[in-house]
Parts: C-alpha cells; sequence; structure tokens
C-alpha cells in the first residue's frame, strides 16, 4: 500500500510517502496506523493524539474504521487549517 | 465555476472582471479575501507556508463550489487558494460569488469559507522567533461548518 504523509505527521515520520505491505490481519484504516505504530517512535508520536487525525484513501476522506487494501492509496493528516 | 490552487498571487480585480465580463443581469458581486496576519498570541508572525494535498485540493474546492451552487442561486463563482511560502499582507485565499441579489452572495460566500476551513487539504505552518509551529484546527471551525446544516 502507497501512504502518504501531510503536516505535522510528515514531519513525525520523517518522510512524506512510502510504500507497504500490509500484513493480513489489517482490514482497516485504523489497523494500519495500529500497524505502523509497531514500526517506531516516530510513527508512535505521530499518531499519539487519534482525535487530530484524518484519512483519505484513494483521494476521498473516509473514516477510521473504513476497510482498506494493498492496492489502495491511503493519506493521513492532522484536521486541517487552510483558508 | 473557477477553481485554482496556485502559489502565485491572485489580482482580485481581474477575477472579478472574468465572472462579470459584460453581463448586465448580476445585481451582487461578493468577495472574501484572507490575508495571512503577521500576530499569533504575542508572537510577531515572519513567514507562514502553506502545504496542500495537491491531488485532492482543487476537487475538494469544487465540490464545497458545487454543494454552495446547489443551495444557493449563484451566476457565477471563483474559489482560489494559495499554497507555499506567504508572509504578513499576503493573500491566501479569495472567494467570488456572483448572484441576481445580494443575499446569496453573500451566504455562498460565507458558507463556501465555512466548508474550506475544514474540508479544503491544507495546513498552516507559522514561523516566528521562537521557530516554527503548526496551526491547530479550531473547534469552532467544526460548528461554523455544522451551522450551514
Amino acid at each position: 500500500m502507497n501512504i502518504l504523509y501531510f503536516a505535522r505527521i510528515r514531519e513525525h515520520i520523517g518522510k512524506s510517502s512510502e510504500e507497504i505491505t500490509l500484513p493480513e490481519r489489517v482490514t482497516t484504516v485504523a489497523d494500519v496506523i495500529e500497524h505502523l505504530e509497531t514500526l517506531g517512535d516516530n510513527y508512535k508520536n505521530a499518531f499519539a493524539e487519534p482525535d487530530l487525525l484524518r484519512a483519505a484513501v484513494n483521494d476521498e476522506y473516509v473514516p477510521l474504521d473504513y476497510n482498506v487494501s494493498n492496492t489502495d492509496e491511503l493519506a493521513l493528516f492532522p484536521p486541517m487549517t487552510g483558508g | 465555476m473557477r477553481i485554482s490552487v496556485q502559489s502565485d498571487d491572485f489580482d482580485i480585480a481581474a477575477e472579478i472582471d472574468l465572472l462579470k465580463n459584460k453581463r448586465t443581469d448580476l445585481g451582487a458581486i461578493a468577495t472574501f479575501t484572507g490575508l495571512v496576519r503577521d500576530i499569533h498570541g504575542e508572537k510577531d508572525i515572519k513567514k507562514m507556508t502553506l502545504e496542500h494535498f495537491p491531488a485532492m485540493a482543487e476537487k475538494e474546492l469544487a465540490k464545497i463550489g458545487t454543494e454552495a451552487s446547489d443551495r444557493w442561486p449563484l451566476q457565477g463563482l471563483t474559489i482560489i487558494h494559495r499554497y507555499g511560502e506567504l508572509y504578513p499582507g499576503d493573500q491566501i485565499v479569495l472567494v467570488i460569488t456572483t448572484s441576481h441579489h445580494r443575499e446569496a452572495a453573500f451566504n455562498a460566500a460565507q458558507f463556501i469559507m465555512d466548508w474550506l476551513k475544514t474540508d479544503a487539504p491544507f495546513w498552516k505552518k507559522e514561523e516566528t522567533e521562537d521557530g516554527t509551529h503548526w496551526v491547530d484546527a479550531k473547534r469552532d471551525d467544526d460548528k461554523k461548518k455544522d451551522s450551514w446544516g
């Protein structure tokens, strides 16, 4: 799965995108995040505040319980502050 | 509907002209321009960097514009949002709505800004003498969006 990171989350993780192969048990966006958190403290810090986490799959906003697969592109970012 | 996500500045008068053209049926043109302020709390802001999600930004602005057009009888609509490095006084965002009557133009412009704040994929980072920090989203912004139903 291709994952994109933006803003504060991108800075915590230290990259703007990466390719990850999802373990079998991973079915939702929340599962992906839980998996990423096992990869290091930078990920744990990025996702430390679940309330401040938003997601999009294939360029559409989705809730964290949305189902994903390896062929999807996931984007993770904090609440938007444009305008 | 004209939607643009760009690093370059925009010319408000030129954008109004594009919508007005030679039309004589328009009764109202409302414009909103968002600017970079130099104050955040006690500290002076030196610079603001706007990050965006390129694949989604124009699409989401278009969705917001379409929603506004469904709710009010608009004759024309422009939304421009900048990204990149901006400085105090710089223009960030422009919304122009045209209609036969002022109420639709005013309301649609406010609606678009309220939705844009929570739904358009942009993130602001401010630089002060103490360093840089990401701007926190305001709970109040969610309430303003929700107030439109």
